[in-house]
């Protein structure tokens, strides 16, 4: 493509102010999310509270800004887990082939046929809430669908020429995976990313708002969204916010992932 | 074929087993049962021993499961702690307004996103393209970054407190077919349309890229409109990925399904699932969780033979 | 449209939908279809602003029904749904007293163990059965355990030593100890002789309004009883939808959509959501809310961190917060609604002192607070927003408490009949108007005694009032029994929470009661 990728441009600034809000919000917020102020209880937004208060008079802006921060913490930690894993699975089954991959694979499909945020919302029944529980949960779930994309990759690229000439110069077999295939597959995993980036946002939010493995004290999304759900009439700036953050979240790195498999020729 | 179908079939059995032994191992580590609701709330002790004897919760694990598993298959779903019913009796109802609203919705995907597909795949070439190939993107982007769930909030807000087009109340299918749907359009639309987005986007790339294979040069060589190019030729190899995200999306339909009837207050599998899970009647989760992927497994065994209907190429292993 | 052609019409056209099994209350006039929930179809009135058609009503309520028999102790938000199906030889009223019902008139004699109850006539079942001696020895006897292996199905009935019936319209009741108030006990349901466990799901009792039909996580439907034997009394609807909505917010869109016409317990911080549209009546829920505490774990065994805690939490700022003002301070296990025994003075002896906090909090060997949990019924918004601001003022003096949110059945399993909890905030309601009901849960031997609390002094203060037969000597050994627990800090009793009753504006007649009763045979479109 010659032309330079308003997708990418446009997700790129978008995700930019995005991380910088969200990042902002694991650091500072105007007001401590949990603060509770009677005078405010309710209040629209105004200078003080840009994005007005909610029914225990606490700042939604700080409450937006740490709940996002949670959000992308819990999305990047799942996304970490199910990619490191899916990765190691998938350029290994891709490489060797045989038994333990067809194994794997059958696991994997089955796991994936699986709901994800259903399979989660069983799996803390079990393990019980919490944090870490959450991205272990959603992380777990995540690795066979970028097992299964890695693989693919894999399969595509370990009989060309240059992986059996570098078999036959003696490179061992980790840095035939490491240094030789990997990089080639990039752009597909890149462009795996960050849908998987969206599906763990939409993950995380889903089961907060389902109030699954959260602690209500400490703000996020989903259950934010869910609490505002019985206010829309008289203090709709509470649903709209923190809706907002999560759909431009998701578009601008939607948006990216469109421009990389633009400009890299990706199909999607 | 009939090699390769026995396979598959093994294989979904095989998958089904493995999530009925895992739905029952992970529920029967879980220290507690739920004797509080059939007892009352202030029974005895030695109530609560007997309760545990008569319900069998005493003996081993495996014992349990063979005795849940042969039940299961002949259609006894076991009985739920909290509600001191059969669980096929509470799930019945629940499972049929889940899986109207399921299929609703993947209706809807469909009848929403093949038009809307077919449009956004005309090419002329030229600037109006260019904006086409935009407005497309950006359309399905924002859809798609939509929650499923905030949608179901937005759709109620809208049509059912400001405008009055439905009423925020189920309706029950004994209520009548037609207002039982007129109901579930509004959440199966929720879950629909960030579904619809992908597919529409996914097609129409699906669809483009076949109109550039050589098959089709050689089909409008010998004279074919492009309308009859794209019936006779493209459409079936485009549909083939199309298909396939369908049939991978029903297990995210059902998962939308069962979080936008929180929104919308529906009495379906969801409610009941997070209640049940909360409640630790086991039972009942259990019973739900083989359902839902017993379905999943379903509709992914009959998309693979739609797709190899449709596609003589795939291979026959 | 006159309102009867309204009426005729829908008539017809429930006629028309109807199967041929119709199935309905004996003498029930008008048919409803079984098991069908209301859906809804008609505008409300507080959108159109005339009256829906019918003369029915779809109230909201925000916990699930589960066990519904009614003789087991079952839960408040139960009872207050029960109390319109079933009544006992007498029955609760407004004024927190008890009004004769099933029986006439009854006699408690001088040594106060004997009870002598002159059975009503013309009273009858909603089977249409008579209501005879045997049905309420039956009744009775079924409520001291002969069903349940002598374990008694209502706690109070352990005193009763002997139940008879010397003839058809009179049944004496003999108790072990003398007992002014066991009569308050005896609000306990009438059922049919031989019921059994299937009394949960027949539901036939003698109350204004008759069973129809219960739907899991969804509705209980009941329809007016024609053959109700006060016709004073009677109920004003014909029929009445509980609509089982568990999460808050859904009641506000049950609200504002049209298809509910009575919510109670709504929280305060929803109130402006709905007020422009329905009517909204005021009044206290008639229960203690309190952070429980239980005492039998570390560090809530150590009276001093329990002190501490309750000059750490700011209780007027908890209602403002909570309930915008109008919840009332209790400082014991005791609210207003029982004027005899409050005593108001006890809700200023902790008041919101940080320091103090902290210097107790070091005396107990906690110099830099610790780290709890609060576990909450998750249905209860009032419960959860409440918890929300214990723990930002717990913060102040360096305790960190964790929220945990549960399922009201594991609540009652876990924190409740388990005791396996650090703290919960929930709210305690009494059955009936005696002191009793509030009090005996703190005796250390008591099956109600969640908290854990055991104090010598406490349980013979408590054991002298229980068998005392002179009542000014009882209210007395009642109020000593307060104070002990207050200076105990037996747990952090917080207020008697505010109640809204949400009301369609074509509604009147609700009645508040003093005790945690729902009285749904007053309320009728005006």
């Amino acid at each position: 493509m010659k032309h330079k990728s308003w997708y990418l441009t446009i997700g790129g600034i978008l995700t930019a102010c995005m991380l910088a809000f969200t990042a902002a919000g694991l650091f500072w917020t105007p007001y401590s999310p949990t603060a509770m102020s009677a005078p405010d209880r309710n209040a629209g937004p105004s200078a003080a509270h840009p994005f007005g208060c909610d029914q225990l008079g606490r700042d939604i802006l700080s409450r937006t800004l740490e709940g996002a921060g949670s959000t992308l913490t819990i999305a990047l930690a799942v996304l970490a887990v199910g990619f490191v894993f899916g990765l190691l699975i998938g350029a290994l089954c891709g490489y060797y082939g045989g038994a333990a991959d067809a194994l794997v694979m059958r696991l994997c499909d089955a796991i994936a046929a699986f709901p994800s945020v259903l399979l989660a919302l069983v799996v803390l029944a079990v393990i019980g809430p919490g944090k870490y529980n959450v991205i272990g949960a959603l992380g777990v779930l995540f690795i066979p669908s970028f097992a299964r994309l890695v693989r693919g990759e894999f399969l595509k690229y370990r009989d060309r020429d240059f992986v059996r000439s570098a078999r036959l110069m003696g490179v061992s077999d980790l840095r035939i995976i490491f240094v030789h295939i990997l990089p080639n597959t990039w752009p597909t995993l890149l462009s795996g990313l960050t849908i998987g980036f969206n599906n763990a946002v939409l993950g995380e939010a889903s089961m907060s708002y389902l109030g699954i493995g959260v602690n209500p004290t400490e703000p996020s999304l989903g259950y934010m969204l869910k609490e505002a759900q019985g206010f829309l009439f008289t203090t709709p700036w509470y649903t709209a916010f923190p809706a907002a953050i999560v759909i431009l979240l998701i578009l601008g790195v939607g948006l990216i992932g469109e421009g990389v498999r633009e400009r890299m020729g990706v199909a999607s | 074929m009939g090699k390769a179908l026995l396979k598959r079939l093994a294989l979904l059995i095989g998958t089904l087993l493995l999530v009925s032994v895992l739905a029952f191992i992970a529920f029967s580590v879980i220290p507690g049962d739920p004797t509080a609701s059939v007892l009352g709330i202030e029974a005895t002790d030695e109530q609560v021993a007997a309760f545990r004897a008569r319900q069998g919760l005493d003996l081993p694990v495996w014992q349990r499961y063979w005795a849940w598993l042969t039940a299961f298959v002949r259609g006894d779903f076991g009985q739920s702690f909290k509600f001191d019913m059969p669980v096929r009796a509470l799930l019945a109802t629940r499972a049929q307004v889940t899986l109207v609203l399921a299929a609703a919705a993947f209706v809807l995907i469909v009848a929403i996103s093949l038009p809307l597909g077919l449009l956004a795949a005309r090419r002329g070439g030229g600037v109006l393209d260019k904006a086409l190939d935009w407005l497309v993107t950006v359309t399905t982007q924002i859809t798609m970054s939509v929650p499923n769930f905030v949608l179901g909030i937005g759709l109620m807000y809208l049509f059912a407190l400001v405008l009055h087009w439905f009423e925020p109340e189920f309706v029950p299918l004994e209520d009548g077919l037609w207002p039982h749907l007129r109901f579930m359009v509004f959440p199966a639309l929720a879950v629909a349309l960030p579904k619809s987005a992908m597919t529409v986007k996914l097609l129409r790339g699906s669809i483009l890229g076949e109109l550039g294979q050589d098959y089709i040069r050689t089909a409008y060589s010998k004279g074919n409109s492009r309308g009859s190019a794209l019936r006779r030729h493209v459409l079936r190899n485009a549909m083939i990925p199309v298909v396939t995200f369908l049939a991978m999306a029903i297990g995210d339909i059902m998962a939308g399904s069962i979080v936008v009837e929180q929104v919308f207050g529906i009495p379906g599998l969801g409610r009941i699932l997070i209640s049940s899970i909360g409640n630790r009647d086991y039972p009942v989760v259990q019973a739900v969780v083989v359902m839902v992927a017993s379905v999943v497994v379903g509709c992914n065994f009959l998309a693979d033979l739609l797709y190899r209907v449709m596609d003589p190429r795939i291979e026959r292993t | 449209m006159p309102r009867f052609v309204k009426r005729a019409l829908l008539l017809l056209v429930v006629l028309a939908m109807l199967p041929a099994s119709l199935y309905g209350c004996t003498g029930g006039t008008e048919p409803t279809p079984p098991g069908a929930s209301n859906s809804g179809s008609q505008p409300s009135a507080a959108q159109s602003g005339e009256l829906p058609d019918g003369n029915s009503v779809t109230v909201g309520i925000a916990q699930d029904l589960s066990n519904l028999d009614p003789q087991l102790a079952a839960t408040a938000g139960v009872r207050e749904v029960l109390f319109n199906i079933f009544e006992g030889l007498v029955k609760a009223s407004p004024d927190g007293s008890v009004t004769p019902a099933v029986a006439s008139d009854y006699e408690l004699s001088p040594d106060g163990k004997t009870y002598t109850f002159t059975l009503r006539e013309g009273v009858t079942f909603h089977n249409g059965n008579q209501v005879t001696a045997e049905d309420v020895v039956y009744s009775l006897e079924r409520c001291a355990g002969s069903e349940n292996e002598g374990t008694p199905l209502v706690s109070a009935f352990s005193n009763v030593s002997v139940i008879t019936s010397p003839d058809p319209s009179h049944v004496v009741v003999t108790l072990a100890e003398p007992s002014l108030e066991f009569i308050y006990s005896m609000t306990a349901p009438i059922i049919p002789k031989d019921s059994g466990p299937d009394i949960a799901s027949t539901m036939v009792g003698t109350g204004p309004f008759c069973f129809v039909s219960y739907a899991p996580q969804d509705s209980l439907v009941m329809e007016k009883y024609d053959g109700y034997w006060n016709a004073e009394k009677a109920a004003r609807l014909d029929k009445v939808t509980f609509k089982i909505i568990t999460d808050t917010n859904a009641l506000v869109i049950g609200l504002k959509g049209g298809t509910l016409d009575l919510v109670i317990h709504l929280p305060n911080t929803l109130e402006n959501e709905v007020k422009d549209q329905f009517t909204v009546l005021q009044d206290t829920m008639k229960l203690v809310q309190a952070l429980y505490l239980n005492n039998a774990v570390e560090p809530f065994n150590n009276e001093l961190v329990r002190q501490a805690m309750y000059y750490a939490i700011d209780v007027p700022a908890i209602i403002e917060f909570v309930c915008d003002g109008a919840g009332v301070a209790t400082g014991t296990s005791m609210y207003p609604a029982q004027s005899r025994y409050f005593l108001p003075e006890l809700a200023e002896k902790y008041p919101h002192d940080v320091e103090k906090a902290k210097e107790l909090l070091a005396q107990a060997g906690y110099p830099d607070g610790f780290e709890m949990s609060i576990t909450v019924p998750s249905n209860y918004t009032q419960h959860m927003e409440t918890a929300q601001v214990i723990i930002e003022q717990l913060k102040k003096v360096g305790i960190t408490a964790e929220l945990i949110p549960v399922e009201w059945e594991s609540w009652v399993n876990d924190v409740y009949r388990g005791r396996d909890y650090q703290s919960t905030v929930c709210g305690i309601a009494a059955d009936d108007m005696t002191a009793r009901e509030m009090l005996v849960r703190y005796m250390s031997d008591n099956r109600k005694n969640f908290i854990g609390f055991a104090d010598e002094e406490y349980d013979q203060v408590l054991a002298q009032a229980l068998a005392s037969l002179d009542e000014e000597e009882q209210t007395a050994l009642y109020k000593r029994a307060e104070e002990i627990l207050n200076e105990r800090a037996a747990s952090l009793w917080i207020q008697d929470a505010c109640e809204l009753v949400v009301m369609n504006p074509a509604l009147d007649g609700f009645t508040f009661y003093c005790t945690y009763v729902l009285d749904m045979s007053a309320i009728g479109y005006k």
